[in-house]
């Protein structure tokens, strides 16, 4: 069995020994396996990674032949090239130290193997996601980690709010499913194959006999879908009912970024569709501003933060919209680093406080949780983008690329985009602000227990937080170049990178400045604006209504339909109404016949000497 | 007429007689007798015919449907003793009880 194979298969194992034994075999033997196996899956990676650079050629490894249709044959490959290798890196280190952080965050839980079973499966569907060579691999995980997904953000499954946020995720993920099936098809249809090295070098080998813009769209809204894009963003702040760690795992750091991965692999495709592109970073551009501005509006901790998470993706996808494809993996990759530590301090600050989630029941917590506010600071400075932290480096090119790229790079990008970064410093300190610093507003009794989280769970911050601080100075879009070139740079545009660099660190300065303007000490002026601008605050808190909105153009309709059409006409009249027919003209017809049976003995012998005289009267007449 | 004119009709008359009290009496004995009756009046016109024709298999065959006969009323006779144990009566009216 291949290294790849191995990868890919150990996390698989840990699920089974986890789901099948794990509540038998007890604690000790769920967090060695659960946290073993994923190490495992990232030494092997690292393997992997050396025979790339040593070899050189992508490696390909076929596990299982699926399918022979013809002469198609449908693989289970693996397909590792360097991007492939970044993502596996990320998947399998952020995914292996969250892991670790949760043997403390869910030490007590009496769900325990299950939560680790339902981590490895996770894992391991990812794992297929980036590795696979075929879109059909791909699609299996891509399906698999909303499985995944959904059992994990469903957690809790006792309260049914938690169900509601699971079953949220997976519908609106189906729908965006649909298009990334047209597109899968539309692709088999036109090149007879779905490896996707083989689409891509298809594409760029010359005109090819299907609408590159048209596939495109398809296969941007099934990313758009995973990876919460409008409109289809509806369900990751609703995932934040999951257990911390999964908010951090899939909602952050991993299963989110698998649509810019899709974007990036098919990067061939996006390059020779220009409509495609520039919807991707209209899309993004759009999606980046509209979910900072929500943003500021929240009170849950984590609803601050996944918001936070649709905006970066939000950054990416302009990223891959102005084909700078390189980096939007290095903003996936600095990104992975910050969010995770982002979340798994919120994580931390929720297990100090007993379970509370409210940044209004919060405050002056740096003292008493010191090594969570160090790492929660250095990763919100790295978001904000502050040089010389990792967030700084990867949204710092996206901007550039955003302004400059010959591929639709414009001003106006550039400015929504340097606006959004402008918001994004604003929220994430005034969430550092309202929950660390100023004056403790944490009821009473809570404040009594508060301390700081066990070494598994800070370790763990710490070294995300070293990540985010470094991550950045390592060159992704430089290692990637040779697979996804950097677009060509408008020649008018290059005496303003040092400026605009300079511009980027100054927005982001002016959003500190202005969270602590509004927020520092007793936050008397943000009440003050929130009063004067209490309708736009109500708009933002309630996400601009589109749970609403949807509710109303979509469920209510749907709704009526079902209940009118299918249930009244359909199932009630016409099944049920056909049946009962049938059966009820079964019914007069065995009540017509059964008055023959009489039971009087006599009257059967009677009729059968009449029938056998009659038939005697009929040969002789008739013979 | 001759005899075998004579025995003939004599079967007949017999296998009326039986197929009559089968249709008309209400007891489940007389029906059975009834029944055996009109077998007999069968057997009779074998015997006749196989007399007609000269033939020895026609007499023998009367003895197998007397076994016949006899082995059908072993059976017919306690079937009546059970309905008989079940319901004290003999009318087979009183056994219809799957009528429509």
């Amino acid at each position: 069995m291949g290294t790849l194979t191995l990868i890919v298969l150990l996390p698989l194992l840990g699920f089974l020994a986890n789901g099948l034994l794990g509540n038998a075999l007890g604690k000790r033997f769920v967090s060695v396996v659960g946290c073993g196996l994923p190490l495992a899956s990232f030494a092997l990676a690292v393997l992997a990674l050396r025979a790339l650079e040593a070899g050189g050629a992508p490696i390909v490894e076929v596990a299982y032949t699926w399918a022979l249709i013809g002469d198609t044959a449908f693989e289970i490959a693996f397909y590792f090239d360097r991007l492939a290798a970044v993502m596996t890196l990320v998947v399998t280190g952020v995914g292996s130290v969250i892991h670790i952080y949760s043997t403390g965050y869910m030490h007590d839980d009496r769900s325990y193997a299950r939560f680790f079973a339902y981590l490895n499966l996770f894992l391991f569907f990812m794992l297929l996601l980036v590795l696979g060579r075929s879109m059909l691999v791909l699609f299996v995980g891509w399906e698999g980690v909303g499985l995944a997904s959904y059992l994990l953000i469903g957690f809790w499954y006792e309260d049914p709010a938690n169900a509601a946020a699971g079953k949220k995720a997976f519908i609106t993920n189906r729908v965006g499913d649909a298009g990334f099936l047209l597109g899968m098809f539309l692709l088999y249809f036109a090149f007879g194959t779905l490896d996707m090295d083989r689409i891509d070098a298809a594409f760029m080998s010359g005109p090819v006999a299907v609408s590159a813009s048209l596939a495109g769209v398809l296969l941007f809204i099934g990313a758009s879908g995973k990876s919460a894009q409008i409109p289809l963003h509806v369900w990751l702040p609703d995932a934040m009912a999951g257990p911390t760690p999964v908010s951090a795992l899939i909602h952050a750091a991993t299963m989110v970024t698998a649509g810019v991965y899709l974007v990036a692999r098919m990067s061939g495709l996006y390059l020779n569709a220009p409509e495609a592109s520039a919807l991707v970073a209209a899309i993004g551009a759009a999606t980046a501003f509209f979910a900072a501005t929500i943003a500021i509006a929240q009170n849950d901790i984590k609803r601050v933060l996944a918001y936070s998470t649709v905006s970066q993706l939000g950054f990416m996808f302009a990223a891959l919209g102005v084909g700078a494809y390189g980096v939007a993996i290095f903003h996936v990759f600095t990104h992975a680093f910050f969010k995770a530590c982002l979340f798994l301090g919120a994580g931390s600050v929720i297990h100090a406080l007993s379970g509370e989630q409210d940044i209004r029941r919060m405050g002056g917590l740096a003292k008493k949780i010191p090594l969570t506010f160090a790492t929660f600071l250095v990763a919100t400075a790295a978001i904000a983008g502050i040089p010389p932290l990792a967030g700084f480096f990867s949204k710092d090119e996206i901007l550039w690329f955003a302004f400059a790229s010959a591929r639709g790079g414009s001003p106006l990008l550039w400015a929504v985009l340097a606006a959004t970064a402008l918001l994004t410093a604003f929220y994430m300190f005034r969430l550092l602000w309202l929950v660390f610093l100023g004056r403790s507003r944490v009821t009473p009794e809570v404040a009594h227990h508060v301390h700081e989280s066990p070494w598994s769970m800070t370790g763990v911050l710490v070294v995300l937080a070293i990540l985010s601080a470094f991550g950045g100075f390592v060159a992704i879009p430089h290692f990637l170049e040779p697979l996804l070139p950097l677009p060509a740079v408008a020649e008018s545009a290059r005496p303003l990178h040092k400026p605009l660099i300079a511009l980027a660190i100054a927005i982001a300065a002016a959003g500190i400045a202005a969270a602590a303007y509004f927020f520092g000490g007793e936050a008397k002026r943000a009440a003050a604006v929130g009063e004067r601008f209490a309708g736009v605050r109500r708009v933002l808190a309630n996400k601009y209504y589109v749970d609403e909105l949807y509710e109303a153009a979509i469920g209510r309709p749907l709704l009526w339909i079902s209940e009118h059409v299918f249930l009244r006409l359909g199932d009630r009249a016409l099944i049920d109404g056909t049946l009962h027919a049938l059966a009820a003209a079964a019914r007069g017809g065995a009540a017509m016949f059964a008055r023959v049976q009489t039971g009087s003995l006599q009257l059967y012998v009677f009729l059968v000497l009449a029938g056998a005289a009659a038939s005697l009267l009929w040969i002789w007449r008739h013979v | 007429m001759d005899k075998v004119q004579l025995l003939l009709t004599l079967a007949a008359a017999l296998f009326a007689l039986g197929l009559l009290g089968v249709t008309v009496r209400r007891n489940l004995l007389v029906m059975l007798m009834c029944m055996e009756l009109a077998l007999n009046g069968a057997n009779l016109a074998l015997v006749t015919f196989a007399h007609q024709m000269g033939e020895a298999v026609g007499a023998v065959l009367v003895f197998l449907i007397f076994v016949v006969a006899a082995a059908e009323i072993a059976i017919a006779i306690p079937i009546v003793l059970l309905l008989v144990r079940r319901k004290r009566t003999l009318d087979p009216g009183a056994y219809s009880d799957l009528r429509g």
